[in-house]
């Protein structure tokens, strides 16, 4: 059953990232931080609460979180932890990926726009400006991986990075990391894409599209949000550590390490870096995308 | 057993009749079109099961010979296919279209409308049972005019009868294509049997491309591939919805079936068709769903995300024909089945979405973006289904749009790891251009579905509108159920395309079955992961629910940055939702805003709007229509003088006379 | 061998791409520092298993010169030029980006084009070398700032080197001489030009010259 161990890691673990990264920002900055756990204090903490909703809301408000929700855990069940498999492979799991993942993303900007406030029509309509890009990039990306695995389901082409094809196919992978890096940092909305911290309505993303949930439905926001991570994420790191030893507890250990120092990469980037002016992340994007499109030309031949 | 689809036209041509003949008793005549369509639809709908699901192809050739071709019908398992949205659209259109039609006057136009309503029927169902091009032709004629009548139902209005002489010219500039097409195909064949036209062109590629590329233009301009898509956003707006949902979910798709059965004459195809078939499907796809975006008409929104479909039904169908062309069999099953079942979904959801559209405008008085909102509370079944089809249309998962998609995202994935570098090539293009596709598809729909059903309404009529008619809501609930079923049962609808597909590829049954299956067994696991999707929401709602059971839940405004009294109006509109994707595209879309900025310290009155008008009409047709206009001179000849009209039978007659003669 | 030069190859189009899509300022000379350092390493690694003097000093140079010395002098010049950023290219910095793709493409065909004529050239850096004309080239055309002409001008370079370093065995040094030569004369002059462009008409528009006309 060592296919559940990827599900298991990423249901318990994924706040664990969120709090890694924000303890790394807090360090950067002189500061001591919220403990390690915070996120799942506060997870715990919205669930308890009570429920204030926006007078027009309707049903929608409240089922677009527990969608989200449930597309991102039931995305778990197809995302490989490197070379650790996921519970379900098939040939075509990367398009239910990408499926499940622009259900929750839509179930979020649709309870958004149910609030009827302008400002969370603008977070909706940036999100999805960003998302319609970022998918094709997706795409691009899995595509250069599948070519150079020959495969395309997600367990066998992590499997198949093994060291001497990570070796022979290394600018590819080079390339490709990168752009999930950036994936990850447009998809999660962090800096330079957008500030998860701040309040100031008229540049956020994310935050301005779940601004008005309160209570338990928040407390799925904001594990949902976490689990987002860990899946971009361990894409990113089941590729660029490329131990496929076959050794359960290594290559475990190895993705867990790797899952945090990519959290602590995270933190780092928002530390140094500024948000980009809106009309620039379009570029970011599409810089991501060249970046794969040359990998697989590259491969190509 | 070809009588059930002969009583089925029948019936049809009846009710039809009959609805004519009533005209002086509004309600009874309607009752008789609806009657008519509701009948003889479903008894074709049967015949076209039967044969799909038998496999065999039932035929009718009568004695009476028509000069130049002969009354061939056949339906086989390609065309029992494509009768299904036809057929099923027909039941549902006609089920929705009396209630919707209720509070209309006049007789002679609500009659005249429920017989060009069943004609188009009929025509469509003539020109996919057709087995010979004259008859095709006349056919097609038959349904290519009674849109014109549809379109133009609001007769009265300007813009109405500008939308219903575009469709004309649009409609007719493609049956030119096809009228060289099968004269030239009969000249080659020495008959107008399609039988014959295999053969002819069994041994000539050059032949068989020039064949290939008339058909593409004069199908593909019914079908509504950019550029000759101009028709779509000007006829739907103008027609009745339930029309609408014909044209735009059973009409286009027989311009499909054209290209998919001129395929099979053609012999083994070559590469190049499939790269330009993908070439133009991407096109359509991208431009259909980013003009899309700029609308802020709803039923022009639908019509543009038609040209969108009908570009990813084309890549399908590309990726086909390319893996034909290479031999690359998996491909090619699988390229056409995702087309195909494309074309079924396809029917399915924009049917529903252009009734929804329709109960709108009803409820509603409109459909004008900006003036709507707060619909979801107003009109539930309307709202609900709705939601279903724009997350069908978007292709998500578990819907069955997901799975047409899916199919087409497989061969494009199966593609890219092929060893041939074109082949690869050709998967990532589509790989990507359904990713963008998806993408602003996603973001289109956001933005219809939001602004119309969510939020508060913004105008007094939108805050009136009350929940349409029971008929027209359980068209829609059908509709939505079959997007769910579609969706859900997808490993069966897949593996039931099997003779469809080898009809279509020329390969035998049992190949196309063991490439479908391939197939089958990720989307079942695919249907797995959902229902845990599913499963999953369903236990999350729950912990949502026993958590309420026991916190304060209360009602309050939504924060708007202090602002304590916010109006409807200050909700973000369709226009500024889509803002910032029609800049970054502002090379395909281009809007035309007029502002009147705010002046003084205290200004009286301000105002910005934004009209997007096509690029094709105003570049491409607009030069040609203006190039028609000196043919005008060629009036002098049209004199009203019945003399001169004789002159010039005799002057033809004579000059036919001599040209027969001499060769 | 052939994991560096795919190391190098990946990079080198990075570099293409990074000035392809680049506005702001400074950033050009340092990528062209970079991609100048890259291209001064091929012949290093072609001809690992026999270094010989030539081979080194050739490569010193190369990485001295254009990693070293041409960009210094760019970023000079920027400092001194009274604009910030390429403001309006002819072809916006998107357009140049999605330009690159089909290019590369394209150089990866012509490549496998060319492959039986050069068997001992590895494949990636023949790559490499078609994709740097190209993009010289275009940049050139392309581009309204002497600055970024310069720029074009050296990756052009760049992209001869390379093809030279791999194709051409026996009379590599003799070939790059005249073409470093060609270069650092270009360099110079250009630089001069701009120069006293800049301090006589204030501007450094290339197509503003043809107010220069008789």
């Amino acid at each position: 059953m060592s296919g559940f161990v990827s599900p298991v890691c990423a249901l318990i673990f994924a706040p664990l990232l969120v709090g890694i990264i924000n303890r790394t920002k807090a360090v950067v900055a002189g500061r001591r931080g919220p403990p390690l756990v915070q996120p799942y204090w506060d997870v715990a903490k919205y669930l308890q609460r009570g429920v204030v909703y926006g007078e027009v809301t309707s049903w929608l408000f409240r089922l677009g979180p527990v969608v989200n929700l449930a597309s991102l855990a039931a995305a778990l069940l197809i995302v490989p932890f490197g070379g650790l498999g996921a519970p379900l492979n098939f040939s075509g799991d990367l398009i239910v990926l990408a499926g499940l993942l622009a259900l929750g993303r839509f179930a979020t900007v649709l309870a958004a726009l149910d609030t009827g406030s302008s400002f969370e029509g603008m977070g909706a309509s940036r999100e999805v400006h960003f998302a319609a890009l970022a998918e094709p990039t997706l795409f691009l990306a899995l595509a250069t991986l599948a070519r150079v695995t020959g495969s395309f389901s997600l367990t066998p082409i992590y499997q198949g990075f093994t060291a001497t094809v990570w070796v022979h196919a290394l600018p590819a992978v080079v390339l490709v990391a990168m752009t999930l890096l950036i994936l990850e940092l447009v998809e999660n909305n962090r800096i330079p894409v957008d500030d998860p911290t701040t309040h100031l309505e008229l540049t956020m993303i994310h935050e301005v599209m779940v601004l008005d949930h309160s209570g338990p439905e928040l407390a799925f926001i904001h594990y949902a949000a976490a689990l987002r991570l860990w899946i971009l994420g361990s894409l990113l790191v089941g590729l660029v550590v490329p131990f496929r030893s076959g050794s359960f507890w290594l290559e475990g250990t190895a993705m867990l390490l790797g899952m945090a120092v990519l959290a602590v990469a995270i933190g780092a980037i928002e530390s140094t870096m500024a948000r980009y002016q809106l009309i620039r992340v379009p570029q970011f994007i599409l810089g991501a995308a060249t970046l794969s499109a040359v990998a697989f030309i590259i491969i190509l031949v | 057993m070809v009588m059930v689809f002969a009583t089925a036209i029948l019936l049809l041509l009846f009710g039809g009749f009959l609805a004519v003949v009533l005209c002086a008793r509004s309600g009874v005549s309607q009752v008789a079109g609806q009657v008519g369509a509701i009948s003889g639809s479903a008894l074709g709908l049967v015949s076209a099961i039967r044969v799909l699901l038998t496999g065999k192809a039932e035929g009718m050739s009568s004695v009476w010979h028509m000069p130049g071709g002969s009354l061939h019908f056949q339906i086989d398992v390609l065309s029992a296919f494509f009768l299904l949205p036809v057929f099923g659209l027909s039941i549902l259109a006609a089920l929705y279209g009396r209630s919707y039609l209720a509070d209309r006057k006049g007789g002679y136009a609500l009659a005249g409308s429920w017989f060009h309503l069943n004609m188009l029927t009929v025509g469509m169902a003539l020109v996919i049972a057709a087995h010979d091009g004259l008859l095709f032709l006349l056919a097609w004629e038959i349904m290519a005019l009674s849109p014109f009548f549809l379109v133009a139902f609001d007769d009265q209005k300007a813009e109405v009868r500008k939308a219903a002489w575009i469709y004309l010219s649009a409609t007719h500039l493609g049956t030119a294509f096809l009228l060289i097409f099968f004269v030239l195909l009969g000249r080659l064949a020495g008959t107008s049997d399609f039988d014959g036209y295999a053969a002819a062109l069994r041994d000539n590629p050059a032949l068989s491309s020039t064949m290939f590329l008339l058909a593409l233009i004069g199908f593909g301009s019914k079908a509504g591939i950019v550029p000759t898509h101009v028709w779509l956003p000007e006829a739907h707006p103008a027609a009745p919805s339930h029309a609408s949902a014909l044209m735009s979910g059973a009409m286009i798709k027989v311009g499909i079936y054209g290209v998919v059965r001129t395929l099979t004459f053609l012999g083994a195809p070559e590469p190049w068709w499939g790269w330009l078939l993908i070439a133009i499907g991407a096109s359509s796809g991208v431009l259909g769903v980013l003009f899309a975006l700029a609308q802020h008409d709803l039923k022009r929104l639908l019509a543009y995300h038609s040209v969108e479909n009908i570009g990813i039904i084309l890549l399908g169908i590309g990726i086909g024909v390319l893996g034909l062309a290479e031999g690359i069999r998996p491909l090619a099953v699988i390229g056409f089945a995702a087309g195909l079942l494309h074309v079924l979904n396809h029917s399915i959801f924009k049917g529903l979405l252009f009734l929804g559209a329709g109960a709108v405008q009803r409820a509603a008085h409109g459909v004008e973006l900006e003036e709507l909102g707060g619909l979801l509370k107003r009109m539930p079944w309307t709202g609900a289904t709705f939601l279903i089809g724009a997350t069908a249309i978007v292709g998500l998962p578990p819907l069955n749009g997901f799975v047409s998609e899916f199919l087409l995202f497989y061969a494009s994935f199966f593609a890219v790891v092929q060893p041939a570098v074109n082949i690869a090539v050709a998967g990532l293009i589509v790989l990507v251009v359904m990713g963008l596709i998806g993408g602003l598809a996603a973001a289109c729909f956001a933005k219809a579905f939001g602004v119309v059903f969510l939020g508060s309404p913004r105008s007094p009529e939108a805050g009136e509108a009350r929940e349409v008619a029971r008929p027209m809501c359980a068209a829609m609930a059908i509709l939505a159920l079959l997007c769910v079923v579609f969706g859900l049962a997808a490993p069966t609808v897949v593996s039931a395309l099997d003779r469809v597909v080898a009809a279509a590829t020329g390969l035998t049954i049992g190949a196309a079955r063991d490439q479908l299956t391939a197939v089958t067994g990720p989307l079942t696991i695919a249907i797995s992961v959902f229902a845990v999707c599913i499963v999953i929401a369903a236990s999350v709602w729950a912990v949502r629910s026993r958590r309420l059971a026991l916190a304060a839940v209360r009602t309050a405004q939504v924060w708007g940055c202090g602002y304590p009294k916010p109006t409807p109006k200050m909700q973000y509109t369709a226009s500024s939702f889509v803002q910032p994707l029609t800049t970054q595209f502002h090379l395909f879309v281009r809007n035309r805003e007029v502002l009147v900025p705010p002046e003084g310290y205290f200004p009286a009155s301000a105002s910005y709007s934004s009209e997007s008008s096509d690029p094709f009409l105003r570049g491409l047709f607009a030069p040609v229509f203006r190039w028609f206009d000196y043919l005008s001179h060629l009036e002098i000849f049209q004199h009203g003088l019945v003399h001169g009209y004789v002159l010039y039978l005799v002057i033809t007659l004579v000059a036919l006379l001599i040209w027969g003669s001499v060769w | 061998m052939l994991p560096f030069l795919g190391i190098i190859q990946a990079l080198g189009l990075l570099t293409s791409f990074a000035l392809l899509g680049t506005r702001s300022k400074g950033a050009g000379p340092q990528w062209l520092a970079f991609q100048g350092l890259l291209c001064g390493l091929v012949p290093i690694i072609m001809h690992a298993d026999g270094l010989t003097t030539q081979v080194v000093l050739l490569a010193i140079g190369n990485i001295v010169l254009k990693g070293i010395v041409f960009p210094w002098v760019l970023l000079r010049l920027r400092a001194r030029a009274p604009y910030h950023r390429e403001v309006v290219p002819f072809i916006g910095i998107v357009g140049s980006t999605l330009f690159g793709i089909p290019v590369l493409a394209l150089s990866v065909w012509l490549a496998l084009r060319m492959t039986p004529a050069l068997k001992h050239a590895p494949f990636v850096m023949l790559v490499l070398s078609i994709f740097l004309i190209f993009v010289g080239l275009f940049l050139i055309v392309t581009r309204r700032k002497a600055l970024m002409q310069v720029i074009g001008y050296l990756v052009l370079e760049n992209g001869i080197f390379v093809f030279s370093a791999i194709a051409i065995s026996g009379t590599l040094l003799l070939v790059e001489l005249g073409v470093l030569l060609d270069a650092f004369v270009a360099v110079f002059v250009m630089g001069i030009a701009i120069l006293h462009i800049n301090s006589e008409f204030g501007f450094m528009d290339v197509d503003q010259l043809t107010a220069l006309r008789g």
